[in-house]
């Protein structure tokens, strides 16, 4: 199957110098939910705004391959980056307490993205914006698209934030942490939405987040992410059934696994924090927080295959 | 009721108050206010000695009659406020809102105009040029409003650089939204409330610098009346009867003093100062 989104070697670096992504590659095919993980810093949201071509000004992208579809994302003027966003491809951000426009209401913005690609009418929009809305499970959608923001709850919002990704029938959807700031509850709710709307309409999702019970229950295609770099890459079942990477392996170890991890024993954590990665930046960034790192850490590291479709970067994989 | 909701509705009366007399001058004014009569200068108001009921306010040195005036006066108070206004807020807007989204040069360039502007003393500015162009409504209004826009730009500037970079904006542009559309109707319509609190504030500053070019003899050509004016053609008379500059002085001040209670007001009911 042809992929919808094909990213070889990206690189997105800072005027200060950092180097947020550092060549990363990735594949999210048809109808495949590919799980983005890390923790704060690893460039995750970075890697999601710079296929949008959403970077501010400061950060430089580079990449061999960027592809949606056949459409060569590095080539395209900003134009032509504008009409495809939010047409073919969508994004749903972090907070949906920020994240409307609190002048209008929720019909009116929803409507403007149809408006904008498919040059429709005003009452065409506010149509298949309350169709949409009963869709994501909306009560009283013709109430809903006369009211304000500040009148939603945040579960409510996130709902109709992603009504309106929907609006154009987007092939990718790409969900930058989407549940991070709602209730339990309510993310639960948001997560079944995604995977049901996912399976009808046969959405490519890329989801971003930390969160590994979210990757459980989500995810086909995992990557792990660590100070720019994709660590670990593998099926769902292939990573939570045997990590490789070492740090993928302490991220496990962080959370609890019913049945699998032993009673009265401390839950493993990860001393440390990312660091922050310049440019000239050589060897595993993992090695002053990994227990088994050794000298051949500092020097460059081999991309191995462990088994079919499951990729780590470390020295200790077998080759 | 709060002391805050009384100083604002007193604002608003005086201001709504003025505005209604500025639109129904043509049947609230008694007399023509062009008519001379020259039986009848001087004549002091109603109340005072030698008053007289066909002029409730007295007239001027011309006989024209001063109620009527000052009533028209109104209208070209409240034209040349609201004209500069919005001209002064079109200047000030477009650049504040420019220089706050994109930032570094442009952002630079705005702050060095905004500097610049600052540092031109403004009667004097405004002196010179109706001096050499000759006084006429239009060049009022428009050496006013080509003068009065830095605070526009001061308050459109930093507003914008905080809402540019919230969410919304972000997923403004994740839906496909030109750089033209944000700054309209996505930024616009959320520092208008800021906008509007300035654009009182810069009508009664207006109002007051067109009356003391007025005063100065390089506002508004005689013998239209405008309030200002009035005061300048009253200073010779002032010391036998000082009504003439007392009656348009004070409502000057009213005026300005309305405009600025309502201004205040507005900026509470908005939460302009809270919000952020």
């Amino acid at each position: 199957m042809k992929p919808v989104l094909e990213i070889a070697n990206l690189r997105v670096g800072f005027s200060d110098g950092t180097a947020a992504v550092r060549g990363i590659s990735l594949n999210v095919l048809p109808g495949e939910t590919h799980c983005l993980v890390g923790e704060s810093g690893c460039g995750k949201s970075v890697t999601a705004l710079s296929v949008m071509s959403l970077l501010g000004r400061g950060a430089k992208r580079s990449a061999e391959v960027m592809r949606f579809h056949d459409r060569d994302l590095t080539r395209m003027s900003d134009r032509e980056m504008a009409r495809l966003r939010g047409d073919k491809m969508a994004m749903i951000f972090q907070e949906p307490m920020t994240s409307l426009n609190p002048a209008y209401t929720v019909g009116s913005q929803m409507a403007e993205v149809l408006e904008r690609h498919r040059h429709v009418s005003r009452a065409q929009g506010l149509d298949r914006a309350a169709a949409l809305l009963g869709h994501v499970g909306i009560t009283a959608p013709g109430m809903r698209l006369s009211q304000y923001p500040h009148q939603l709850s945040g579960g409510l919002r996130q709902r109709v934030m992603i009504a309106m990704a929907l609006m154009c029938e987007p092939e990718l959807l790409i969900a930058d942490e989407p549940t991070t700031a709602l209730d339990v509850t309510v993310q639960a709710q948001i997560l079944r939405l995604l995977q049901g709307l996912q399976r009808q309409l046969g959405l490519a999702l890329l989801l971003i987040t930390h969160d590994l019970g979210i990757v459980a229950r989500m995810a086909q295609r995992v990557s792990v992410m660590y100070a720019g770099q994709i660590v670990e890459s593998a099926t769902a079942e292939a990573l939570f059934a045997a990590p490789a990477h070492p740090y993928t392996q302490g991220l496990l170890n962080c959370v609890p696994i019913p049945g699998k991890t032993p009673r009265d024993q401390p839950l493993g954590s990860i001393p440390g924090v990312v660091p922050r990665i310049g440019a000239g930046f050589i060897g595993c960034a993992f090695r002053d927080r990994c227990t088994h790192a050794t000298t051949a850490c500092s020097g460059d590291i081999p991309r191995r295959s462990v088994a079919q479709h499951h990729e780590t970067l470390c020295t200790m994989a077998p080759s | 009721m709060t002391a805050r909701s009384i100083s604002t509705g007193l604002g608003l009366f005086i201001v709504g108050a003025i505005v209604l007399i500025a639109l129904g001058a043509g049947l609230l004014a008694p007399h023509d206010p062009f008519t001379q009569d020259l039986m009848y200068r001087m004549v002091p108001p109603r109340w005072m000695d030698g008053g007289t009921s066909l002029h409730l306010l007295g007239t001027d040195q011309l006989g024209r009659d001063y109620l009527s005036r000052l009533i028209y006066g109104a209208r070209i108070s409240l034209l040349i406020g609201s004209l500069t206004v919005v001209t002064s807020g079109l200047i000030g807007t477009t650049l504040g809102i420019t220089g706050g989204y994109f930032g570094g040069r442009i952002d630079d360039a705005v702050m060095f105009a905004i500097t610049c502007r600052l540092a031109i003393p403004l009667i004097l500015v405004a002196l010179t040029v109706v001096a050499l162009v000759g006084s006429s409504l239009t060049v009022v209004v428009l050496t006013l409003g080509l003068l009065l826009w830095e605070r526009f730009a001061v308050v459109a500037r930093t507003t914008t650089m905080q809402v540019r970079n919230l969410d919304y904006i972000a997923a403004a542009r994740a839906a496909g939204a030109s750089t033209a559309h944000i700054l309209i109707k996505e930024i616009l319509p959320n520092i208008l409330t800021h906008l509007i609190v300035v654009a009182t504030l810069e009508m009664a500053l207006a109002i007051l610098l067109e009356a003391a070019l007025s005063f100065l003899g390089l506002g508004v050509p005689p013998p239209l009346p405008s309030w200002g004016l009035m005061i300048a053609e009253g200073k010779d008379y002032m010391f036998f009867s000082p009504w003439v500059i007392m009656v348009p002085g004070i409502a000057l001040f009213v005026l300005v003093f309305g405009i600025n209670l309502l201004g205040d007001g507005l900026r509470d009911l908005l939460g302009v100062s809270q919000r952020r």
